[in-house]
């Protein structure tokens, strides 16, 4: 089974890297781009097991280890 | 009295640590590995500056999971002393020891120099040898040092008078100019709501001689050790 995290820093938060990457979308021309906000993907290969369970399981990684929730927001989506 | 330093893989400033702490004790603290899972008899715990774990994940995220790091949280939440300068501010943010988190530098540069720093509130045991409103000057040397909490947070912060340290003009005035990261009302070092812990990112371990540019340092550990003893 297998699960994929997705990590953003939370609204109000500042995002330099963000910020730095849209500069230089600018920069190249893409003059649509107002804004951009980055931030990471975790992909999880896990052991065969119940589908909620597992979820359950992502959920609790994401609360001890893979996200700061002072600062990030993070969601999981479980891929088959 | 005895102390005890952390060491992750890819702390870097262990050492000098070590050396100020020497200086000031006038015997070596005791040097404890990530993986250690005890901590000797100590009266006060210094989490040193570096790169633990090359900042994976997060920075201090990693050690803030380790072994060592558990004793840390439990001897700081019964009330044993605990510095955390630089990465060790992050691993104690991380930890949740204190609050808030260190976010990448607004500017996206490593910034490395001296700042001055207005002594904000007072907690005698680790800043008692300074006047209130004194600016004093450590050393920065980071990346991730930009200072976040949300608003309720930073009210909370401010009115419990747990803000530690903030970066001024020498003149002592709060400036967007004198704050090098970007960090929320230029914090540069908090204590947690017992008084106990104190997480900065400037270094007083690097400013304890005169051959270094400076002796802040030195008069701020003088004072902790004397403070605990």
């Amino acid at each position: 089974m297998k699960a994929r995290v997705y990590i953003s820093l939370k609204n109000g938060v500042l995002d330099p890297q963000g910020k730095a990457i849209s500069h230089s979308l600018q920069g190249l021309g893409f003059k649509n781009v107002l804004d951009v906000r980055q931030g990471k993907t975790i992909d999880l290969d896990l052991a065969d097991m119940d589908r909620d369970a597992a979820e359950a399981e992502v959920e609790r990684m994401c609360q001890q280890l893979l996200a700061n929730t002072v600062i990030e927001n993070y969601s999981i989506e479980m891929l088959d | 009295m005895k102390a005890a330093v952390i060491v992750f893989p890819a702390s870097n400033c262990d050492r000098d640590l070590k050396v100020a702490l020497t200086l000031s004790m006038g015997r070596e603290p005791d040097m404890v590995w990530h993986g250690d899972s005890e901590l000797p008899d100590t009266d006060l715990i210094a989490i040193p500056g570096g790169f633990s774990y090359g900042d994976y994940l997060r920075a201090g995220a990693m050690a803030a999971n380790s072994p060592i790091m558990r004793e840390v949280v439990k001897k700081a939440e019964s009330g044993t002393p605990v510095i955390a300068i630089c990465n060790g501010f992050q691993i104690a943010t991380e930890t949740g020891m204190l609050p808030g988190a260190l976010l990448r530098n607004a500017g996206q540069k490593f910034v490395c120099r001296d700042v001055d720093l207005l002594v904000t509130s007072q907690n005698e045991r680790f800043v008692g040898c300074f006047e209130q409103g004194e600016v004093i000057r450590f050393p920065v040397a980071h990346h991730d040092g930009n200072f976040y909490a949300d608003d309720d947070k930073l009210n909370e912060l401010e009115s419990e008078g747990q803000v530690a340290f903030r970066y001024v003009t020498p003149e002592g005035e709060q400036t967007a100019a004198a704050n090098p990261n970007g960090s929320r009302n230029n914090i540069a070092g908090i204590y947690n709501k017992a008084g106990n812990v104190l997480g900065l990112m400037p270094h007083p371990e690097r400013l304890i001689s005169d051959e270094l540019g400076g002796t802040d340092g030195k008069r701020f550990f003088d004072h902790l050790v004397s403070s605990i003893v």
